[in-house]
């Protein structure tokens, strides 16, 4: 095959918000008929690098080529007639409306009196059996076909529409093996019929499995492109999470505490703890000064015990003992009544109210619990504030700012010191590292392993398998909404000593076998450069 | 390559749609198919109760009396499907059948009387439709300022009953024609005004079932943010939605005003509250995305209806029919949650 | 909100900081057109018997003491993202309800009064706790919930009055409206107490923090342990029950309940008084102090255009491009905010930053 130009030459991009540089000087070439991945963990900017591409974000510096010629988009649309399409973890299509009218809605078949629906759902039928979904009847809502069939729609339609460019944004978080195998293969038959499809993903073995370039981003900084082929696991997870590695890699040894002292109780324990529709009823038990890691892939179920376990989400089934006493926690004020606190995962939605200050933002968990007619007096939020803002290294220190104008890292910061504050005996964390530097992750870890030494309990859940690792004692491996074991963290215990018992679980065994680097195939592919 | 992908444990199969699926679409219409039970309900006990009330006379008095709620409720009924609404309609008929009276007495061209009278209804449309999606007003505070912007300008022209002279052509549009001589005064008639609001219906439902501009409506109730992501020109739509509910006010103000003859700065007050309920009652979500303009018709129907058999029934007095009303569409929304939650949850 | 720095200086420059900078700008503008018309407009006279002051500017703080009621209960509904567009009809009941309850007692005594005052405002709250559950409860919009009720309290008043306008006499309430103390209008005075126990309330108690955490994130606080549904009840049966006041104030002056037209589009006045004072109307944080200035402000407005002989029909016109340029002005401020954050999206909540 000939040397060909890239369709899309993204160079020296920068962009800024207020506080945060976003991008800095990062590159992003595109070839035809290539599946390219993006890579980098949480807050690296790839979501970023994707809506400035697409024109969702101006950029500040750096040019844009596609087909050779400079672009500047205003928006989804305007990319998309260019050929330009992207497909969001989140499905963005309409489920009121049917799976044909999805596919087609925008280049619909018309006739005379308008639009002429048997032909329209024709040629949606036609687009879906082009990915292998012939057995899609196009006129039944959108909402009664599953999230990852849902996925393919939306990919049927970016095709209908012509699409050269194929962008997957975190395709693959809710779906189930299968189903993953079912996307690659609609991505294979893409990119051999010349598509160039960009592909964003964490997830390691899905990544060696069907890319044949990678871009890898870190905390906004290009770090390299390279042909998948070329580069072994640990080196891209160096890559990715930079020298540091070695840091992060030792505050771990101390946490490989085994045995129980004898007749110790748990502080916390459920028994078929479960809601329907987000987690099957589970045993978990913590002890007092134990972290315990909830460890599985994105979907698993993590998110949704947590939860439950606060109240968050009001369980179905599940008998709770707290303390020795048996107790109902069904709501966030029951939760932090049996001195439970909750991180959430996602604190720009249910973590920080922007609009206050970070004072108010600290003492707000307090405060609720001792209801409206207490206020905390000026004085006892001064010392809050003083304790928590420096010890979690909260920069700028400024209690009276609002909160919104702090870094994330900071952020996330204040949120735990919130949780904190409330003396809570049992502290979930729902990825708190998430989106945040190296040195402010550091800071947390270290934060976690010393308030479990001082006698706390901690549920810490995390995507990152490394992380669970480094940090817990026992770890509770979950997957497709059900706990399929526990490990006692050792010496010998790895991220891949989850990943082997997550594969190997159940019928679905093909699961991460299939995920397998295929030289030779790639090779025989004859990809460019 | 394979050409069929193989799902041996997928939750769905594609190959049948499961019952649920199949049933799922008449989820959507059932409340419509509640609104025609009721109202045929509502027929049945009348007559019972009443009589008089299943004949030639009384059915064509409900569509002739009823055709102007008939418009906005079309008009509204674009704009619910969005998720968004419109007060200021009933504000609207005030001042554009003011306006119109005033020119046709002055002896102005009836035909642009009419046009002038639907364009008005058009201009405070768009002033809606621009705060509200190129300044991101909330609906409900866009249009009720467009109430009281209208409501105020209708008061200063006039704050007494100005009557439309007896031998203006506009008054031809309501005069009735006899379909079916039936015995006596039991005759079914309709008058042009009514063919209007089925024009009217008609083009609605053509425009929201075979067009993309209609099926960009319902995308957006749905998600706007997927329609927007969608490459659905939404913004357009948007703005086009209350330009149409405006403009069909203005066209209410016409039938309204050629049949009652009267223009007065108070008319309208309440009206797009019963607009509303008739759109509620007819199915359509308050929250977007589902709905039909059948069942706004029914809805409209429904309503009128239940004015002919309080009247009828004569013990109730007529300040109750506000709150009777008001019960009507707080029972509707009620349900439409009971609905919604429960589709949640499956 | 509270700065620590003390001297006449700093003051100054915190004051022109508030959002409500505008309203008082525009109050002041008022006050100068009338007086390029009249130099005396701002002249207070005091009555040789009874001592009362009278003048123009009495009568402003008179007529703007209902509007007050409704703008304060208005704005913590605001704050919670909510609205209640039946003020206006609560104050109709509650003038039907006292009117009602005088007439039929007849005897003009302390004790009707009070008792109609208590029916009045009870009925009231009974209204708001309507609202309240509806909203918090079974979880419907607030603009339906209320509009509903808009529409069905108008027709409860007129029910309750048989579609008469019904007059009473009743000296101890009429006092309520038209009496003074130590020559200044009572009704002003109450509302001034009303005002400043509610602004007690909300801020020496943790209510305001919360009311603003439910506005601003009604996730994150429940999240955090806030419970909503009491909030939400509490501040629809506030509203109401302040609207029920204004409502004995607006039917005390002329001790008649005019069933079609009282409170007649005051959920406007009301609205417009807190956005003009700076709350923003999609909920979060508030200023009581802002929506008094606003209130202040529309009875200004009322006045001057009387007072310009422009027909007062012209006045709910008026009233909707105020509102209109305000709202204009909030989005300008979320737009620029926006050009800063350079998203393009038109969803003005998306953050810029992605996780």
């Amino acid at each position: 095959m000939a040397a060909t130009e890239p369709i899309v030459e993204m160079t020296d991009i920068s962009i800024e918000f207020p506080g945060v540089k976003a991008l800095q000087n990062v590159q992003l070439r595109l070839y035809p008929g290539e599946v390219h991945t993006l890579m980098g963990e949480n807050g690296a900017g790839k979501s970023t690098l994707i809506k400035a591409l697409t024109g969702v974000y101006k950029i500040d510096s750096g040019s844009i080529r596609v087909s050779g010629g400079p672009r500047q988009f205003s928006g989804t649309a305007d990319a998309q007639s260019a050929g330009i399409s992207t497909v969001y973890q989140e499905v963005n299509l309409c489920d009121n409306l049917t799976v044909g009218e999805n596919v087609m809605l925008g280049n619909e078949i018309r006739g005379a009196f308008g639009i002429n629906w048997k032909k329209t759902h024709e040629a949606a039928h036609e687009a879906l059996v082009g990915l292998g979904l012939g057995d899609l009847d196009p006129r039944q809502p959108l909402s009664s076909i599953s999230l990852a069939l849902q996925q393919l729609v939306a990919i049927s339609r970016a095709m209908v529409a012509k699409s050269k460019v194929l962008i997957l944004d975190e395709p693959t978080s809710s779906l189930d093996a299968n189903e993953v195998e079912g996307l690659f293969t609609v991505m294979r038959r893409l990119r051999d019929q010349g598509v160039a499809i960009l592909f964003v993903s964490h997830f390691l073995d899905q990544v060696y499995a069907i890319s044949d370039r990678l871009t890898v981003l870190r905390n906004g900084e290009f770090v390299g492109e390279h042909l998948t082929r070329d580069l072994g696991r640990s080196q891209l997870i160096s890559l990715m999470i930079g020298k540091d590695f070695e840091t992060l890699a030792s505050l771990g040894s101390n946490r490989r505490r085994d045995a129980r002292e004898s007749g110790e109780q748990p502080f916390y324990s459920a028994t078929d703890l479960g809601r329907k529709g987000s987690i099957d009823p589970v045993d978990i038990a913590v002890y007092p000064g134990e972290v315990v890691g909830l460890a599985g892939l994105l979907g698993s179920g993590r998110t949704e015990l947590g939860r439950l376990m606060y109240g968050a989400d009001r369980p179905d089934t599940g008998e709770v003992t707290i303390g020795g006493k048996s107790t109902e926690v069904h709501s966030p004020v029951a939760g932090l009544a049996t001195k439970i606190a909750f991180s959430t995962e996602n604190r720009r939605d249910e973590g920080i109210v922007g609009d206050l200050t970070v004072r108010e933002n600290l003492i707000l968990a307090v405060q609720a619990r001792r209801g409206w007619a207490r206020p905390l007096s000026k004085r006892e939020q001064k010392e809050l504030c003083d304790k928590y803002l420096v010890e979690l290294n909260v920069r700028p220190s400024d209690p009276e700012r609002p909160i919104k104008n702090l870094s994330g890292g900071n952020q996330q910061k204040v949120l735990l010191g919130r949780w904190l504050a409330t003396k809570p005996e049992l502290l979930i964390l729902d990825e708190p590292t998430r989106g945040i530097d190296i040195g402010a992750k550091a800071e947390i870890q270290e934060a976690i392993a010393t308030l479990a030494e001082d006698g706390m309990s901690v549920v810490f859940i995390s995507s990152e398998l490394e992380e669970v690792v480094r940090l817990s004692e026992r770890i509770v491996v979950l997957k497709d909404h059900r706990k399929i074991g526990e490990i006692i963290n050792g010496p010998d215990i790895t991220a891949d000593t989850i990943v082997d018992l997550i594969a190997s679980d159940g019928a679905e065994a093909q699961g991460v076998e299939a995920f397998e680097p295929e030289p030779a195939a790639l090779a025989a592919e004859g990809s460019t450069n | 390559m394979t050409s069929v992908i193989e799902r041996p444990s997928a939750p769905q199969s594609p190959h049948t749609p499961s019952l649920a699926s199949r049933l799922k679409p008449n989820l959507e219409t059932l409340p419509t198919l509640a609104a025609i039970v009721i109202f045929v309900g509502m027929i049945i006990y009348g007559e019972i109760a009443y009589g008089r009330i299943l004949q030639f006379s009384t059915l064509s008095n409900l569509f002739i009396n009823n055709a102007y709620l008939i418009i906005l409720a079309v008009g509204l009924t674009f704009v619910i499907l969005t998720g968004g609404v419109d007060l200021s309609v009933g504000a609207i008929i005030a001042i554009s059948s003011l306006v119109g009276v005033m020119l046709a007495n002055a002896g102005w061209n009836p035909f642009v009387v009419i046009v002038l009278m639907i364009l008005i209804g058009s201009a405070f449309g768009a002033a809606s439709g621009i705060l509200i999606q190129y300044f991101n007003v909330q609906p409900f505070i866009a249009t009720l300022a467009m109430m009281f912007l209208a409501r105020g300008l209708a008061s200063m022209l006039s704050t007494t009953p100005e009557r439309l002279a007896d031998e203006s052509p506009i008054r031809t549009l309501s005069t009735e024609i006899k379909v079916i001589d039936g015995p006596k005064i039991n005759d079914l008639v309709t008058t042009p005004n009514v063919i209007i609001a089925a024009v009217v219906v008609i083009v609605a439902f053509y425009v929201l079932h075979k067009t993309r501009f209609g099926r960009t409506v319902y995308a957006i109730g749905g998600s706007e943010q997927s329609a927007t992501l969608m490459g659905l020109p939404v913004v357009r739509t948007k703005l086009a939605i209350y330009i149409i509910s405006g403009t069909l006010a203005g066209l209410a103000a016409v039938v309204y005003t050629s049949k009652l003859g009267i223009a007065q700065n108070i008319t309208g007050v309440g009206w797009e509250l019963d607009a509303i309920a008739a759109v509620i009652i007819g199915g359509t979500l308050l929250t977007g995305g589902a709905g039909f303009v059948l069942g706004s018709v029914i809805g409209a129907l429904v309503l009128g209806l239940m004015n002919v058999l309080i009247t009828r029934d004569g013990s109730i007095p007529p300040e109750a029919t506000t709150i009777i009303t008001g019960a009507i569409l707080l029972v509707f929304v009620l349900l439409q949650r009971l609905v919604v939650s429960r589709k949640r949850k499956t | 909100m509270s700065n620590t720095s003390s001297g006449a200086a700093s003051f100054l420059k915190t004051s022109v900081k508030q959002p409500y900078i505008w309203a008082i700008a525009a109050l002041v503008l008022l006050l100068i057109i009338n007086l390029i018309k009249d130099p005396t407009y701002l002249g207070i006279s005091v009555n040789a018997v009874t001592g009362d002051l009278s003048g123009n500017l009495i009568d402003i703080l008179r007529a703007s003491a209902p509007i007050m009621m409704i703008a304060v209960g208005m704005t913590l509904v605001i704050a919670t993202r909510g609205i209640d567009l039946s003020v206006g009809s609560v104050m109709a009941v509650s003038g039907a309800v006292s009117m009602e309850f005088m007439h039929d007692a007849g005897d003009g005594s302390l004790g009707s009064a009070l008792m109609a005052i208590a029916l009045a405002l009870g009925i009231s709250a009974f209204l708001g706790l309507i609202n309240g559950v509806l909203v918090s409860i079974v979880g419907l919009q607030p603009f339906i919930t209320t509009l509903i009720m808009m529409l069905a309290g108008r027709g409860l008043a007129k029910v309750i009055t048989s579609g008469q306008n019904t007059s009473a006499s009743n000296e101890f309430f009429r006092w309520i409206a038209n009496g003074t103390v130590l020559g200044f209008p009572v009704v002003f005075l109450i509302g001034a107490v009303i005002v400043a126990l509610v602004a007690l309330l909300v801020r020496r108690s943790a209510l305001g923090l919360m009311i603003e955490s439910i506005g601003i994130n009604p996730k994150a606080a429940r999240m955090a342990g806030i419970r909503p549904v009491g909030l939400l009840i509490f501040v629809y049966i506030l509203s109401a029950v302040l609207a029920g006041v204004a409502g004995i104030f607006s039917t005390a002056s002329v001790m008649t309940v005019e069933v079609a037209k009282t409170g007649f589009s005051s959920e406007m006045d009301a609205i417009l008084a807190v956005v003009i004072g700076g709350t923003s109307l999609a909920g979060g944080k508030f200023s009581l102090t802002g929506s008094v200035i606003g209130a202040l402000l529309i009875a200004t407005l009322d006045k001057t255009i009387v007072f310009l002989a422009i027909p007062s029909s012209a006045t709910p016109a008026f009233k909707a491009i105020v509102i209109v340029a305000i709202c204009l002005l909030q989005s300008q401020r979320v737009r620029a905010l926006f050009s800063q954050r350079r998203a393009r999206t038109s969803t003005p909540r998306k953050e810029a930053v992605s996780a």
